[in-house]
């Protein structure tokens, strides 16, 4: 598999280091009051969507940076990246 | 109709023109007592168990494809019970002695054979963790021998002992593991369960459940819907879409693993072999392919083939650790999906909707576990309570921090 990087073109994939679903951003509060389910759905429960699916690498043997990868988990194919700063930069301007 | 040597005999002289299908091909009845969803191997032993042994009556599987088309034909064949932690090790053992007597109780070959299996050790620490895993072993019932390297070098002479990173410095032995005929399983218990009554029925998959005041009532599927008063699921690989419809979010990611088979050679493994340290281990087939594997890929996937990085990996800790292997040429490569857990250790539970259990999460260990795990899925079907080695294989053990965690990765499925 060859991810798009957004900074360095297309590298292989072995350059990553697989985490998991990019829900996986969204870290729960730990103040709040229903922390403790809260918790338990982001460490253990997952979509695990046949089909695509937005998912953690990083790029350990690169520029060292953690990418959103959109990708087919049916086909392999993988349909874009994103620097996962962006993507949470983005969600909390969206929350705020 | 019962094989043996006699009938083998006497339908050789008559041209072996009385031999029948192994199981009927019946359509589903508008309703069960007991539905099992998933004809591989631990939904047939499933239906087998609970027909055999807990007599049960209206008993139907439901596969989506053909018996036994999914990991039940697509793994290595090893069984074994060499677990650490006292959760799995008494389950894992109970699944031996049921190899052990398979073939007798169900009347079928399942070429079971107890070659044994060797863990190698290379370090100091390796040999302190494998003789407290051995005692945990023994402690169960199970057999289990500290080898030491020369030990190691009379049973598998041709290993490289002398690796520069991974030098052979001993091997924990359990003598009754080995190999089964993975096929032959799915089909002993299929033709087990069908003798007793129970419906298989093929090409039908399930597209919904019929919950109704957190009841289950039956399920929507391609060949109309079937009613059933319990409905038990074991679908590894795809639990987290089937278990979508009953609108359940699961501590599973599906991976893939890859497998690998050598053309046929004479007999030279002389039983099992891993190499933990370089991602490897490797068998041989009654055929004489040599049947090996390593890591699964890596990433979430549901493809059934993986890619070539754990391959190359895959090939060069075959080649470290014993370079023979180099001269044999790879015939087939395939893949199967895992139900990855997170704490890399197997569900059997009841779930939140009243009248539907599951069967999942066995990452890639599934096959040496068939015998038990349908077992105690179908006491559990049957009874309500788990079955005694499967306390706890809970659903709701994460939630609650008793997880089973044999390599102490923590959550992260992909490292299991």
């Amino acid at each position: 598999m060859l991810i798009p990087h957004p900074l360095l073109g297309p590298r292989d994939a072995q350059e990553f280091t697989y985490l998991g679903d990019a829900a996986l951003l969204n870290r729960p509060d730990g103040m709040a009051a229903d922390a403790q389910a809260a918790f338990n759905d982001y460490v253990y429960l997952r979509d695990n969507p046949a089909g695509v699916h937005r998912e953690l690498w990083f790029h350990e043997q690169g520029d060292r940076s953690w990418v959103v990868v959109t990708r087919n988990t049916v086909t392999h194919e993988i349909l874009g990246a994103e620097l996962a700063r962006d993507v949470a930069l983005a969600a909390k301007a969206g929350a705020a | 109709m019962k094989f043996s040597g006699l009938r083998v005999f006497t339908e050789a002289l008559r041209g072996h023109k009385g031999w029948k299908p192994l199981w009927r091909d019946p359509d589903p009845q508008p309703a069960y007592d007991y539905v099992i969803v998933g004809g591989g191997g631990h939904g047939l032993a499933t239906a087998y168990y609970l027909a055999t042994t807990f007599r049960k009556a209206k008993v139907a599987v439901l596969e989506k494809g053909w018996l036994g088309s999914g990991n039940i034909g697509r793994n290595t064949t090893i069984i074994r019970s060499n677990y650490l932690l006292p959760d799995n090790e008494p389950f894992y053992e109970f699944s031996m002695k049921l190899w052990e007597g398979l073939e007798q109780e169900f009347n079928f070959n399942a070429m079971v054979s107890q070659r044994g299996i060797v863990n190698l050790i290379h370090t100091d620490a390796q040999r302190d963790a494998y003789r407290r895993r051995g005692n945990a072993m023994l402690l169960a019932g199970a057999d289990a021998e500290l080898l030491d390297r020369e030990q190691v070098r009379v049973m598998i002479p041709f290993l490289n002992f002398d690796n520069a990173r991974f030098p052979i410095k001993g091997g924990l032995l359990q003598r009754r593991a080995g190999t089964a005929r993975h096929d032959g399983v799915a089909w002993g218990y299929a033709r087990g369960a069908d003798m007793v009554g129970v419906d298989l029925i093929q090409n039908c998959e399930v597209t919904g459940f019929r919950i109704e005041n957190g009841r289950v009532k039956g399920l929507e599927t391609t060949r109309g819907h079937i009613g059933a008063g319990k409905v038990g699921v074991a679908v590894a690989g795809s639990t987290g879409r089937v278990m979508a419809g009953a609108g359940m979010r699961l501590p599973i990611e599906s991976h893939v693993l890859q497998a690998f088979v050598s053309e046929g050679l004479k007999p030279t493994i002389p039983g099992v072999i891993t190499f933990g340290a370089g991602h490897f281990y490797v068998s041989q087939s009654d055929k004489g392919g040599l049947v090996f594997g390593g890591d699964i890929d890596g990433y979430n996937s549901y493809a059934q083939r993986g890619n070539l990085p754990v391959v190359e990996d895959v090939a060069e800790g075959g080649m470290a650790l014993m370079p023979m292997i180099g001269r044999a040429r790879l015939l087939r490569i395939w893949g199967g999906i895992m139900d990855m857990s997170m704490d890399g250790s197997p569900i059997i539970d009841r779930t939140p909707v009243d009248g539907l259990y599951l069967n999942a999460g066995w990452c890639y260990g599934g096959f040496k576990a068939t015998p038990a795990s349908g077992y105690a899925f179908a006491h559990l079907l049957a009874t309500d309570t788990p079955h005694d080695t499967a306390r706890a294989y809970r659903l709701d053990r994460f939630q609650r921090g008793y997880v089973i965690d044999e390599k102490g990765v923590g959550a992260q499925p992909n490292l299991h």
